[in-house]
């Protein structure tokens, strides 16, 4: 352990920390614009400077390492005036106007600009250029806001090993985006937002669905239902001021209401779908192998998170066979809406208009894949990212904190716990094994093991063997058989899986989300997302899963429904038409 | 990048794509090496004469490195190029003392004469024309170089003559 003084205040910390993770355990805080969590740190913005005693000049303090005896002090006038000199200049070359930008009140420069007591612009001269990159489904970039501290190319390479985004060129003229100033569109990106997520300003932004929402749900002829992923309520809070974690589940669906969607439905009813779905496809797989000795396609790895899907259909085309076919929850809810529902309630489906709250935006891809018409539209019309959903909620003038809570509509709005938890990593795992462990043994799977304690957390790839005894008839197969799952989250983790499973390591089942921490630790999440908040919005969705009577897929009477009415029983010939799908290779 | 045949800086007439299989080569005996990228770059740019985009997506696949860091790297650094070279690079010094000189009216009676502006390569992949920051010869101001070789106090109406040398 390293002992050390940040502003006179002892400070205890682990061998290898940096001064500002030592500020940080103090309750010391220090501004930084380039920072991002568990990458290497670059000390690119020189926001986050302090004075060391004995050190020529200053230091930038996310990637100084603490020392023995250091006296550090981090507020000095010195200090203080150092870094708003250089927020000064930032400022200086930032192309944008505060009142009309998108991340206007949730933007670190602006609040830095605040803090620092910048009152008027000190440095006149030219600033950058603006050119607007449009050509995704899912993102928006803008060089004239970008100050270039690098957290996108951080997050894209060593977080999410896609690597689309690095600083090109040099000096003023540098910009930060694809090679050769190539649109994003026609780079390896897959649109899963998380440089949206951590930039500081409104240089990649989501791109807006709000505009046509507003104009679907004031159009009479249109009936507009709304499906949430399960991860909105754990965070939608956060737009409003609630700490991270806080659940608002309640008041998320009467905020829709009151929005003027004609249906609140849940993407958690498709979620417990996919289990069904997924799950009797892994059996089917291992039917397959076992039984029938067939050359199969194993592991079968998850398919919800379209940025994973998309991740994969570039850098492993070799693997599409291994993806399960099963279509997201949000498509599966989409094609539904526009067949199942439409029908049942006796609407037109082309009247029909489905809208997602998503905490991704590759999910605004993925709705835009040309194959995801299976009901004779386009199935799921928008997506809204849960800031969307923050700032449309704003715009309808809605005081969301003294919102009272409410249920959402049957049927689609039904769900049970194990849907809960595809929000985060190792939830679709826990929900798949809870409902798999059921069909097969046809006993009850007691409250007190529902957890997969292996599976839960932060850990990048997490493994488990579970052992099948006591089957039934007609699953003897399974009988002794060492279940070998794996989950990883964050697309570094997942090549690790892949890598090991190629290697030779068994896996039966893999889980892959694309972001950390899983879905709600997504790109269209509320800013800013560290591993301390992606922890207190898994804690809530867990309590969420506890909270309820219904904690397994199977269970969902409106599944049985659904099945019994419509789809007549997992991988029918129209649950493979509407709920599966196939990939294509993007190498 | 059209695959037709380029005029090579070093090798004169040569048919780009059989420069791959050396290009093979290079990557080859650097893969895995720790800062690998830029001895790859600045042999690849010898071979070629410049830096085509299929061999920077070939390195970038073979060393693991993005496309975008592959370009990055390239445009941070001035001495790569993505545009092919002619046979000929054309330097006029625009430091001070060739600057006030007359540096900048013998640069315009090149790109005249050659019908290119700075950065470009003539038609006939002749000549490259460029600006130098001082060549430290400023009592020769102004200087002008074409690959190696030095020309001193050259006059704008004068040009014609140092381009027929290499013609």
């Amino acid at each position: 352990m390293i002992n050390l003084t940040i502003n006179n205040v002892p400070v205890q910390v682990k061998e290898g920390s940096t001064i500002l993770q030592a500020a940080q355990k103090a309750g010391i805080k220090i501004p930084t614009l380039c920072h991002v969590e568990n990458t290497i740190p670059k000390g690119a913005c020189r926001v986050c400077m302090v004075q060391v005693e004995g050190a020529r000049g200053l230091m930038a303090s996310c990637s100084a390492p603490a020392a023995e005896g250091m006296k550090v002090i981090s507020n000095s006038r010195e200090v203080r005036e150092a870094r708003k000199f250089v927020v000064e200049m930032l400022i200086s070359e930032h192309c944008g106007d505060c009142k009309t930008c998108v991340r206007n009140n949730d933007c670190e420069l602006q609040q830095l600009a605040f803090e620092m007591g910048i009152e008027s612009i000190a440095w006149e001269g030219e600033t950058l250029k603006s050119v607007i990159d449009t050509s995704t489904h899912a993102l928006v970039r803008d060089s004239g806001k970008c100050i270039k501290c690098r957290r996108c190319v951080d997050v894209c390479s060593e977080i999410q090993g896609v690597g689309s985004l690095f600083a090109q060129g040099r000096g003023f003229e540098s910009k930060i985006g694809p090679a050769f100033d190539s649109n994003l569109a026609d780079v390896v990106c897959v649109q899963c937002g998380q440089c949206s997520a951590v930039c500081p300003v409104g240089a990649i932004t989501e791109k807006e669905h709000i505009h046509y929402v507003w104009d679907a749900l004031d159009d009479p002829k249109k009936f507009v239902v709304v499906q949430t992923a399960p991860a909105i309520r754990a965070a939608l809070g956060e737009c409003f001021g609630y700490e991270p974690g806080t659940l608002v589940t309640g008041k998320m669906t009467t905020a829709l209401r009151h929005l003027g969607f004609d249906k609140i439905f849940d993407t958690n009813f498709a979620a417990d779908l996919t289990i069904m779905e997924e799950g009797t496809e892994l059996l089917m797989r291992l039917k397959k192998a076992l039984v029938d000795k067939e050359q199969v396609a194993l592991p079968q790895y998850s398919s919800c998170s379209p940025g994973w899907i998309k991740y994969v259909e570039y850098f492993y085309p070799d693997m599409l066979d291994n993806i399960s076919t099963c279509k997201s929850p949000q498509q599966m809810f989409g094609v539904l809406a526009k067949t199942y529902y439409a029908d049942k309630v006796g609407i037109d489906p082309k009247d029909v208009v489905v809208v997602s709250i998503m905490p991704c935006t590759a999910k605004k891809f993925e709705c835009a894949r040309p194959e995801m018409t299976d009901s004779g539209f386009q199935d799921v019309d928008f997506v809204l990212t849960t800031r969307e959903l923050g700032r449309m909620i704003q715009q309808a003038g809605i005081d969301f904190k003294n919102l009272p809570d409410s249920e959402m509509d049957a049927p689609m709005g039904i769900s049970s716990g194990a849907a809960d938890i595809f929000a985060n990593t190792g939830g679709v795992m826990e929900a798949a094994v809870r409902t798999a462990y059921e069909l097969v043994t046809g006993r009850e799977l007691p409250t007190e093991m529902l957890h997969i304690e292996p599976l839960m957390g932060l850990e990048g790839v997490k493994k488990a063997s579970l052992r099948i005894e006591g089957t039934l008839p007609g699953w003897e197969f399974l009988e002794g058989v060492e279940l070998k799952v794996g989950v990883a989250h964050g697309l570094s983790n997942a090549k690790k899986i892949i890598e090991a499973s190629r290697a030779g390591e068994e896996f039966h089942f893999i889980e892959v989300m694309t972001c950390p921490g899983g879905c709600i630790g997504g790109g269209g999440q509320p800013r800013y997302t560290t591993d301390e908040v992606r922890k207190a919005r898994i804690a809530a969705i867990y309590k969420e899963d506890e909270g309820k009577e219904l904690r397994k897929s199977h269970m969902n009477p409106e599944i049985e429904q659904l099945y019994k009415e419509f789809l007549e029983k997992p991988i029918s010939h129209l649950s493979h038409k509407l709920l599966h799908t196939e990939y294509v290779s993007r190498n | 990048m059209t695959e037709k045949s380029k005029v090579c800086s070093c090798q004169g007439e040569v048919n780009e794509e059989s420069l791959y299989p050396q290009l093979d080569d290079i990557i080859k005996s650097q893969k895995g090496k720790e800062g690998a990228l830029i001895p790859i770059l600045q042999a690849t740019q010898n071979l070629f004469g410049y830096l085509p985009e299929k061999a920077l997506k070939l390195i970038s696949k073979e060393t693991g490195k993005p496309f975008s860091e592959v370009a990055g790297v390239v445009g941070f650094y001035s001495y790569f190029s993505t545009t092919p070279k002619g046979k000929h690079t054309i330097r006029v010094c625009m430091g001070t003392a060739c600057y006030v000189r007359g540096g900048q009216e013998v640069l315009k009676a090149l790109m005249a004469a050659l019908k290119i502006s700075v950065c470009e390569t003539t038609d006939d992949r002749k000549f490259t024309l460029e600006i130098g920051r001082c060549f430290g010869a400023c009592g020769l101001a102004p200087v002008v170089m074409v690959d190696d070789e030095t020309f001193q106090s050259v006059k704008p109406s004068k040009v014609h003559e140092i381009l027929e040398k290499y013609a």
